[in-house]
């Protein structure tokens, strides 16, 4: 044991803790290009679960070269140009937290709080027809935020699928929202009823099997009853008017006035 | 020291188990055992960071002021803890998604703090490290014991192939619901210490 005296402890905490916050500084500037490069891969990943372009064996990059990434401007729901926000290096959430429009209580079921501008929204083209979107959705279960993506059909209201990525609920519980077979049950799901509401809703138990609460409703998971409410409320949000329907208008004009 | 190194690498995974005899770093037994991989991952990271904060400690030991040498090893502890999680994010994202929380729970494993204050503040580095990579390896066995029977009986895999294919997916064999659930690890545990201490019977408790 070393000698006591009233300054050693202090100088001696001081080394340390110097010496050790150099270590972690240093490791965490050195590795972060790679750990950038692995998130970006992982949500191109997710990106192509929820479009259902996922294959074993293939490069992210590879399967993700039908994908073109675009900017959209929220509120008026028109597509933006590079000049104004590069798709490339947008970063989303960034945006979102240093100059998103705050929300109040009402109007931000989702519970995100603030709003960006511009969100990414990626389309898979074939032809020159669009053959499905992918949406890029966030909001609060019961612990965390849960992000996700949100590919619909080229019809702009049938879901293809969707992926949740990333969030902090309960494992075994509500942590089964990133589940693949109960996604699965996400498939062919409509999102607005003839009205133009969101009607799409995890309901708890079995969803019916007739129509037309068949259409809307996915089964629930049983022992994440906030969770999903909060899946439901980021739905509702998305896919409402602060969100992405707007766009959705937009696009539907769009192949009205085409075809 | 009486023992030589091969003695402290050694007596870690049988005689002195930190899991079954010292009962310590029970908390992450129970959370990572439910899938090999997890199991084999934690044990690796588990190892490396006992292994290297018994010699950091043990190399400064003569200049850790008694009053403060908790904190001190509390300090060397989480710096190594970040440095497994910040190569495992960079390197294997997948394996790094999968652990979480529970590679930042590493801190608190008692084992790593057990061994830097029952035996490297009181040891020479070479011994330190060797005893630090013992414990992470008997950590290790009693963690893939568990993870062995856990996903072969709860899941119908080992390492995520599928041995025995479940009902659920069109199988045969119908899961140990219990298995799936982090506290089954409390029975297998208990079991294993039962076996150990039947083999060693030296390692039970004088009444």
């Amino acid at each position: 044991m070393a000698e006591e005296s009233i300054f050693r402890p202090f100088y001696t905490v001081l080394v340390l803790a110097f010496a050790c916050s150099a270590l972690v500084a240093g490791a965490a500037v050195g590795l972060r290009p790679l750990q950038e490069v692995n998130r970006q891969i992982d949500q191109k990943k997710h990106i192509l679960f929820a479009a259902g372009l996922f294959e074993e064996g293939r490069t992210v990059d590879e399967m993700f070269a039908p994908i073109e990434t675009r900017v959209v401007e929220l509120a008026s729901g028109q597509f933006v140009g590079e000049d104004v926000v590069d798709p490339a290096t947008y970063r989303q959430l960034q945006a979102a937290f240093q100059e998103g429009k705050a929300l109040s209580g009402d109007e931000d079921p989702a519970k995100i709080r603030h709003l960006e501008k511009y969100s990414l929204v990626y389309l898979v083209q074939q032809g020159d027809r669009t053959d499905q979107i992918i949406l890029p959705v966030r909001g609060k279960g019961l612990w965390s935020t849960m992000y996700a993506y949100v590919a619909l059909d080229g019809d702009l209201s049938t879901v293809r699928g969707v992926s949740f990525y990333e969030h902090g609920e309960t494992p075994g519980l509500g942590g089964e929202i990133e589940n693949r077979r109960w996604l699965a049950g996400w498939q062919g799901k409509k999102v607005y009823n003839p009205d133009g509401e969101v009607e799409l809703e995890v309901i708890k138990g079995k969803s019916a099997d007739q129509p037309p609460a068949a259409e809307y409703q996915v089964d629930g998971i049983s022992g994440a009853t906030l969770t999903i409410q909060g899946v439901n409320n980021l739905m509702e949000f998305w896919f409402g008017e602060h969100g992405f329907k707007p766009f959705i208008a937009q696009l539907q004009n769009k192949d009205r006035t085409n075809g | 020291m009486a023992e030589s190194n091969r003695e402290l690498l050694t007596r870690s995974i049988f005689k002195r188990n930190p899991i079954a005899l010292l009962v310590l770093g029970i908390c992450s037994a129970l959370a990572v055992t439910g899938q090999m991989t997890t199991a084999l991952v934690m044990s690796v990271c588990v190892t490396l960071v006992v292994a290297f904060s018994s010699l950091t400690i043990s190399i400064v030991r003569y200049h850790i002021p008694s009053s403060v040498r908790i904190g001190l090893q509390i300090i060397v502890i989480a710096t190594l803890v970040i440095l497994v999680d910040q190569i495992l994010k960079a390197f294997y994202f997948e394996l790094s998604k999968q652990l979480s929380i529970y590679v930042g729970l590493i801190i608190t494993n008692c084992i790593v703090m057990g061994r830097a204050e029952g035996f490297a503040m009181s040891n020479p580095p070479l011994a330190s490290f060797v005893d630090g990579i013992g414990n992470g390896l008997g950590y290790g066995m009693v963690l893939m014991s568990v993870a062995f029977v856990r996903e072969l009986f709860g899941s119908g895999s080992l390492f995520g192939i599928v041995i025995m294919p479940l009902t659920t997916d069109g199988g045969w064999y119908l899961r140990n619901g219990m298995l799936v659930l982090p506290a089954s690890a409390f029975f297998l545990i208990a079991l294993i210490i039962w076996i150990l201490r039947s083999i060693d019977p030296s390692q039970e408790e004088k009444e």
